[in-house]
């Protein structure tokens, strides 16, 4: 249990300090790499969470194939100039902003410290062989079927959708 | 070996997949025969929807539930895919001329549009969030390209970058949402979530209580609520009219579905908890959308604010959860169908190419140039303002029926209000079109195919008024779900 929450600890500050540093990195680059450590930080979560499959799937595609595509896209526009010259129309919008965040955060405290969030039961243990690719197949293909293939149209619309917005030739 | 589905569940999807076999026909036509596929594309987008219309009428009166759940068919889906198909056939012929003058690429436009409306489909007859979710995504990230869809003009391109970013911050409010009702319930089915608040230990969970609200602000934001709209009026006004037209009809529709299925059919259980939330959003609705409505100078803006507003007056009904509020619903929306896209036809047929012409000047004395033009708009303005004899009026008086029934009468007083107050800019545009007159009559054009879908417009607006009692004997079976 201890040992649990020690995990939880380092992999939530290496989450959290990471996906600050994403926003804040002013090279694109480095929040790129950033990125890389916050997924897999988050691939460990589900590791803790016995979700195996997961985790590697996340490793995998995020960490693996779409930030090597982010990385590309990055070095080939070569953006570093005009981020520099971005201008922010709306200034007081940041302080606003951090105030309600900050206002935000102290209601969350306020109200998990009050112990409300301690009325969750706890979950039943998990199977042996949960997350494991057996168990997340057969739920994917039996129970979320629908899902699945629903998933299919949007893929369809994405790659239509990119190709209309991207093609150089117009009508 | 368990069979992954019943073969019988996918006649619930019957219309879903004409649709898509029509899509990916467009898609095929438009890669093998570029020339062909300009001309027939629209055409065969039109026979598309007219037999998902004939398959969703034909699956009427047959409660079923498929995919252990995941969807099911009841007489409130049909009939809310009936209003989001009929705006679908209607933005379909109004694109006609349209696409050909604005030089959009036919194919892809026309196989988009009905793509998102499989999405739609789909979140109406969605019994679990993840449906709810995945139908969102799928009709939304459609709606995103089409709203960017005239790449030439940087209004558009802004409008589309805008809606993304905007659109996919509040779908990941929703999937918060979502995990968090899943946390506190175990469960992301809505029949068993409804099972689930019976036990007090769940009613009073914050968890749920804070995924209830996530889940309120996502689909909020589809149906363009205050204070969730900041992105409407942007949109509407950059994004290709006619798909302005098709997205005030069809993403407002499904999501008004799902807020249903979500807030009354699952968590009905829980309305003390949220009808603060709602009376809330009801009321900012109705009153910023009507009030900044007045101050418009462009047509489309006007027609924005008042889709935000009319999305306060269905969220009164929602408030209500009443059997009066549920058949109203579903009135509501066929009307608002007809009605809007009426408007918005009018708006295509006055506007230039590029988008230009669409102050509201560009409307003064119309009616002296194109009478039965003018009249159409006249009447889709009456009607909008909740004036009879059109259908605007008998589905205010629904909604405000159902309000009584629930005994909101502070809501009332501020959708009555707020009612009296629309009529000025509604009205407005029908002074400018028949009082005013032109140093020089507008250059207007109106192609066969818009002059049809106006005049299916009108008689459906001004049918739903003299006949409610079709619709009401409809709706009538669907107040027994509650």
């Amino acid at each position: 249990m201890i040992a649990e929450l020690v995990i939880f600890i380092i992999l939530g500050t290496v989450a959290v300090a990471t996906g600050v540093a994403v926003i804040l990195s002013k090279n694109p680059v480095h929040a790129v790499l950033f990125l890389v450590i916050n997924f897999f930080s988050v691939a460990m979560f589900y590791l803790v969470l016995s979700a195996q499959f997961v985790a590697f799937l996340q490793i995998l595609v995020y960490a693996g194939a779409i930030m090597v595509l982010f990385l590309f896209v990055v070095m080939l526009l070569n953006l570093t100039g005009a981020i520099e010259s971005v201008q922010d129309k709306l200034p007081a919008q940041k302080w606003v902003g951090l105030a309600l965040g900050i206002a935000l955060l102290l209601e969350a405290g306020v109200v998990t410290a009050a112990g409300v969030f301690r009325q969750v039961p706890a979950a039943p243990p998990p199977s042996p062989n949960f997350g494991t690719s057996a168990p997340v197949g057969v739920k994917l293909f039996f129970d979320y079927l629908l899902p699945f293939e629903v998933t299919s149209v949007l893929l369809l619309i994405a790659i239509v959708g990119s190709i209309v917005l991207a093609r150089r030739r117009t009508y | 070996m368990r069979i992954p589905v019943d073969p019988s569940d996918w006649l619930i999807l019957i219309p879903e997949f004409i649709l898509l076999g029509t899509a990916i026909a467009i898609l095929m036509i438009d890669a093998f025969a570029k020339a062909a596929s300009d001309r027939s594309s629209p055409w065969i987008s039109l026979a598309g929807t007219a037999g998902a219309i004939v398959a969703a009428v034909f699956l009427w009166g047959n409660p079923l539930s498929g995919f252990g759940g995941m969807i099911v068919n009841d007489d409130f889906g049909v009939l809310v895919s009936t209003a989001i198909l009929t705006g679908t056939a209607l933005a379909v012929l109004i694109s006609v001329d349209y696409v050909r003058r604005e030089e959009l690429p036919a194919g892809e436009y026309y196989a988009l549009i009905l793509l998102s409306t499989i999405g739609m489909l789909l979140m109406v007859s969605s019994a679990n969030l993840i449906m709810i979710f995945l139908s969102l995504e799928v009709l939304s990230i459609a709606l995103y390209v089409l709203t960017g869809f005239a790449r030439m003009r940087p209004r558009s391109q802004e409008a589309g970058m805008k809606y993304f970013l905007l659109g996919s911050f509040s779908a990941a409010i929703l999937v918060y949402g979502v995990a968090l009702i899943y946390g506190a319930t175990g469960t992301v089915d809505l029949q068993s979530i409804a099972d689930e608040l019976i036990s007090p230990g769940v009613l009073g969970n914050p968890v749920l209580l804070a995924g209830a609200g996530l889940v309120l602000v996502g689909l909020g934001f589809k149906v363009a609520a205050v204070p969730f709209q900041m992105w409407t009026p942007d949109v509407y006004e950059g994004a290709p009219s006619t798909v302005a037209a098709f997205m005030s009809i069809g993403s407002k529709a499904a999501a008004f579905a799902a807020l249903v299925r979500v807030l009354i059919f699952a968590m009905g259980g829980l309305r003390p908890e949220w009808l603060a939330a709602v009376w809330v959003i009801a009321a900012l609705t109705m009153t910023v959308g009507n009030l900044v409505a007045i101050a418009q100078d462009n047509i489309k803006r006007m027609l924005a604010y008042s889709s935000i507003a009319h999305a306060g007056y269905i969220l009164v009904a929602v408030a209500a959860a009443n059997r009066l509020g549920l058949q109203s619903i579903p009135f509501y929306l066929i009307a608002y169908a007809f009605m809007n896209l009426g408007a918005w036809a009018v708006v295509t047929a006055v506007t230039r190419k590029g988008e230009e012409a669409v102050g509201l000047s560009d409307y003064s004395g119309l009616f002296w140039s194109h009478p039965v033009l003018a009249g159409s708009m006249g009447l889709f303005m009456f009607a909008l303002a909740g004036i009879p004899p059109t259908a605007g009026f008998t589905a205010k008086i629904y909604v405000f029926m159902a309000a009584v029934a629930a005994d909101m009468i502070g809501l009332l007083i501020i959708a009555i209000v707020t009612t009296i107050i629309s009529a000025y800019f509604y009205l407005r545009v029908t002074v400018i079109m028949f009082m005013e007159r032109p140093a020089e009559p507008p250059v207007v054009t109106v192609p066969t195919p818009l002059a049809v879908a106006i005049a299916v417009a009108a008689a459906g607006t001004i049918w739903l008024f003299l006949f409610p009692g079709v619709t009401q004997s409809f709706t009538d079976t669907v107040a027994r779900l509650l």
